[in-house]
């Protein structure tokens, strides 16, 4: 099939940025679309043009690094993958596809499509973790029970990527389904019980002060998420905060 | 001229560890803190190191070429992780999980070391759970197990099918907790392109920040290698797309042994190639093969006629299908272990029998688990004279719970419903069991430079067993490292901060930099995936899975035309202050493209054929591998004196006083 691209170029962070038309030919439906990326940029190396620089490694999605806002949705019009596992045939001959970086505030443009998402590290240092020592001298791992139905919950939850497709897609930039996800793989484990109370406030606190927006519970995140997070992850967020400042 | 020397404790194999840690030195907690750790790499290994190295108080600072640790390649490993902790009363033990490694890597590790990993394996699953890792649970609220090939028992602990995911993001938490008290300087978004030697030790790294094109000069007491494999050498691997080997190739030209760069593990069941662009492989979890069955057509007419999508596979008769592993290996069938599995497709692809419009195919069929499991849940439920159509739905809900996850990934690739129409699978790259040499201590032929995790050669022979990589990745980084480095760095104690303003540092950047200038200024013709491509097909081709004398002389020669032609005609755009992701290229596949000859010529030198490496001409009469424990049970260490071509060999013996050496059998 033929396209014609619209693409997000911005030489670094100081530059404006504009949207620039590219058109490729003779693509295959069983491309990824981050090939038919690979074979565009071949073609503008060739020419003697810069190449479209973005995100991505293991293509196989899981690593969370491919960040693309593809015809304004985050990952492209698919459902349940990341920009990695999107394929061509989602499009048809002829199309025009939009292509820009996650947008927010928080997430500043590096170049191109490539984003800064140190704010999800700066948020994660503040208390995604349990203070335990790594040196192996814990108690047995089957010394504490811990019910199937708790240890799936948070399986599920943990199972974030640290994309940041909620972020893009949130029309307040908010970055609570991402904050929520690691809470919650905590809050369901009774190891991580015992600092529940300061973990919940100092990753919100982090949050806020990064300059993620608000939560208005439009969903828009938990239909973008590439790994189906359930916002009612949020919910339990908002209870362990409220549980934790009053 | 450097000679080797393991470092292996005295003492019966049991005890060797708790031993050696009795009287190691250790640092003073008030030393620690003036004494620098760098740690390249922070997957399960480095991360885990970085993470417990600053809880014992050293000053770690860590690198990565991603926006984050998270983002290393661990964190695709699906399947679980082993532990010899016998919660399944199974009969599991120390001895044996290091026996079945052993066994499993074809009598080519060190005895030593995978003794010391199968103690330590049960130390990682409590640390993981104390850790908050999800690990899948029983309705009784313990941690659940399931079986992998080539073993006996139930050892191996899952989290879904993201089990690298959560070990992974588990290390990640622990180095969270230490960057946010300042104790490890975390370095994304930077690659370390040499390392510097001070009086013959490892002092620092040159690195190159990704973002600013900047070149940093960063010192330390001990560099420790965490990089992983090498299996992007051709091109098409199941590793990620920045996975690459220029940290342990570059402290190779500085004197670290490369060890065994031929033992590469080819997985049997990825999705395969669909045309010229791919750009990667995606692997489909091991534990299909316990329901579904692996075949081609049986007539060489019909499978033309599928290759040019005249005929579909569910038109072929059950006679005119050809079950070969069945056929082959009639009593481990189609759970043959990954080696023999993959050697298998091949051979039939090559005579022509393959599946797909590249002709690299074979099916891998679900049909006759489907009608068996739909059988058993019509009686179940007491259908008597279900339809055919009952018990193919039945049956697909069984297969749904079972591999869902996989199903829906192989759709969304492929546009085929695989519960309809078989799979199509073929093997692909995908762990190297070869690489930088290291002792006892984890210390590689230069002092005060480590390597870790997959990046070593240490453990796993010539062949690695499932649910092992992530076991030794967590292994060395949070239980052995930790330990072994304070008995190198208590002499250190007195250093002092090791400068920076050094002619070592000086002559170090200056290459770095005259190399990345050459990329920018060369203006050649060709783009460096062109280059890293013409690699990867004569990787594939004849140092692939299957490997005879003249095909591996052919190699060397074409990988020496292609290099030559690299350095001449690369052409690489942009400017070196500058996000470039072009210019990372360049320098990874230039690095490649040397580690592929090395890679042709150990393959060359050793003339057996054991694990993953299959030399046509060491076949016993029925065509399978055939080893020779009299002259090759030895570690091909090779030393770098210039070039490749010329690297000299030193041989560490392998010596097997605990285990009896045969010959694996799976007819």
């Amino acid at each position: 099939m033929n396209l014609t691209l619209k693409i997000w170029r911005q030489k670094g962070p100081q530059d404006k940025g504009r949207m620039v038309e590219y058109k490729v030919t003779d693509i295959s439906e069983h491309m990824s679309f981050l090939e038919m990326m690979d074979v565009l940029n071949e073609s503008l190396v060739a020419k003697d043009e810069e190449p479209i620089a973005f995100d991505h490694d293991c293509r196989e999605g899981i690593c969370g690094m491919c960040s693309l806002q593809i015809n304004g949705e985050a990952h492209g019009p698919d459902r349940g993958i990341t920009t990695c596992q999107l394929h061509m045939r989602m499009f048809k001959d002829g199309d025009t596809i939009f292509i820009e970086p996650f947008r927010a505030n928080a997430f500043p443009v590096i170049k191109d499509l490539v984003v800064d998402r140190m704010a999800f590290e700066r948020i994660q240092q503040a208390g995604g973790y349990i203070s335990v020592n790594t040196s192996g001298n814990t108690q047995d791992a089957n010394s504490i029970p811990i019910s199937k139905q708790n240890a799936d919950l948070s399986m599920d939850a943990a199972s974030c990527i640290g994309c940041g497709a909620c972020v893009a897609s949130c029309k307040n930039s908010s970055a609570m389904l991402f904050v929520a996800a690691k809470v919650s793989q905590f809050a369901l484990l009774p190891q991580g019980k015992v600092e529940a109370k300061d973990r919940v406030k100092n990753m919100v606190m982090q949050m806020d002060l990064e300059g993620f927006g608000n939560c208005t519970n439009t969903g828009a995140c938990e239909i973008e998420c590439p790994k189906g997070i359930s916002i009612e992850n949020i919910a339990r967020l908002n209870r362990e905060y409220l549980a934790a400042t009053i | 001229m450097t000679t080797l020397n393991s470092r292996i404790p005295e003492g019966p194999i049991k005890d060797k560890w708790t031993l050696y840690k009795d009287k190691i030195n250790l640092v003073n907690p008030a030393n620690k803190r003036n004494i620098d750790i760098i740690v390249i790499g922070t997957g399960l290994a480095g991360g885990s190191a970085a993470a417990t190295l600053a809880e014992l108080g050293y000053s770690v600072k860590a690198f990565a070429y991603q926006d984050s640790p998270r983002r290393a390649h661990s964190i695709a490993a699906q399947g679980g992780i082993n532990a010899s902790k016998n919660y399944m009363g199974d009969g599991d033990s120390n001895y044996r999980l290091f026996y079945d490694t052993v066994k499993g890597g074809d009598y080519r590790s060190r005895e030593a070391n995978v003794y010391r990993l199968a103690e330590v394996s049960g130390n990682i699953i409590d640390q993981c759970v104390a850790q908050g890792v999800p690990f899948a649970r029983d309705y009784g609220g313990l941690l659940d197990n399931r079986s992998f090939g080539g073993v006996l028992v139930s050892r191996t602990f899952y989290a879904k099918g993201q089990t690298g995911q959560q070990l992974l993001l588990g290390a990640y938490s622990a180095m969270n907790r230490q960057i946010a008290r300042g104790k490890i300087e975390m370095f994304n978004r930077h690659e370390m392109l040499d390392v510097v030697k001070i009086d013959g030790k490892a002092r620092g790294i040159i690195a190159r920040n990704l973002i600013t094109g900047e070149i940093e000069r960063h010192s330390a007491h001990a560099v420790v290698v965490a990089t992983g494999g090498y299996g992007n050498v051709y091109f098409l691997s199941t590793n990620a797309m920045g996975s690459n080997a220029t940290a342990a190739w570059k402290i190779h030209k500085k004197g670290a042994f490369f060890a065994n760069p031929c033992f590469t593990q080819i997985h049997p069941t990825c999705i395969p190639r669909s045309g010229d662009y791919q750009s990667k492989l995606t692997l489909m979890s091991e534990s299909l093969r316990n329901d579904g069955r692996i075949w081609v057509p049986a007539k060489l007419e019909d499978a033309k006629a599928i290759q040019q999508k005249k005929l579909k596979p569910i038109q072929i008769a059950e006679e005119n299908r050809d079950y070969f592993l069945e056929r082959r290996y009639p009593a481990f069938g189609n759970l043959v272990p990954r080696d023999v599995a993959s050697r298998a497709a091949k051979e039939r692809c090559d005579a022509g029998f393959g599946v797909n419009a590249t002709g690299e195919a074979v099916y891998l069929d679900f049909a006759t688990a489907i009608k068996r499991y739909g059988t058993e849940q019509a009686k179940i439920h007491g259908i008597n004279n279900a339809s055919i159509e009952k018990i193919t739905q039945l049956g697909e809900a069984v297969i749904e719970e079972k591999y869902g996850n996989l199903f829906q990934m192989y759709e969304k690739i492929i546009d085929e419903n695989p519960y309809k129409t078989p799979m199509m699978i073929y093997p692909a790259t995908h762990y190297t069991m070869g690489g930088v040499w290291v002792d006892y201590n984890l210390m590689t032929t230069v002092p005060g430079l480590y390597c870790i995790g997959e990046a070593n050669f240490s453990d796993h022979g010539a062949n690695r067993l499932g649910a092992s990589a992530l076991m030794q990745g967590l292994a060395d980084g949070y239980f052995v490292l930790p330990y072994t480095i304070g008995d190198y760095l208590a002499d250190d104690i007195r250093t002092g901060k090791i400068k920076t303003d050094l002619p070592e540092f000086d002559e170090a950047e200056k290459s770095v930099k005259s190399q990345l200038e050459f990329f920018i200024n060369n203006k050649g013709t060709h783009t460096v995936d062109y280059y890293h491509k013409r690699l990867g097909q004569v990787m594939w081709d004849k140092v692939g899975m299957a490997r005879n004398e003249k095909g591996l002389k052919e190699a060397i020669t074409e990988i020496q035309e292609i290099r030559e032609d690299f350095w001449k005609n690369v052409k690489v755009p942009g400017s070196l202050n500058e996000f470039n992701q072009e210019l990372e290229k360049a320098g990874r596949v230039a690095d490649f493209l040397e580690l592929g000859e090395l890679f042709a010529k150990d393959a060359l030198e050793r003339e057996e054929s054991c694990g993953g490496h299959f030399r046509e001409e060491h076949i016993t009469d029925d065509g399978e591998a055939k080893r020779d424990d009299a002259n090759f049970a030895y570690v091909a260490a090779w030393e770098y004196t210039g070039k490749p071509s010329e690297a000299i060999l030193h041989k560490e013996e392998l010596e097997f006083k605990d285990i009896e050496l045969k010959t694996r059998s799976y007819k």
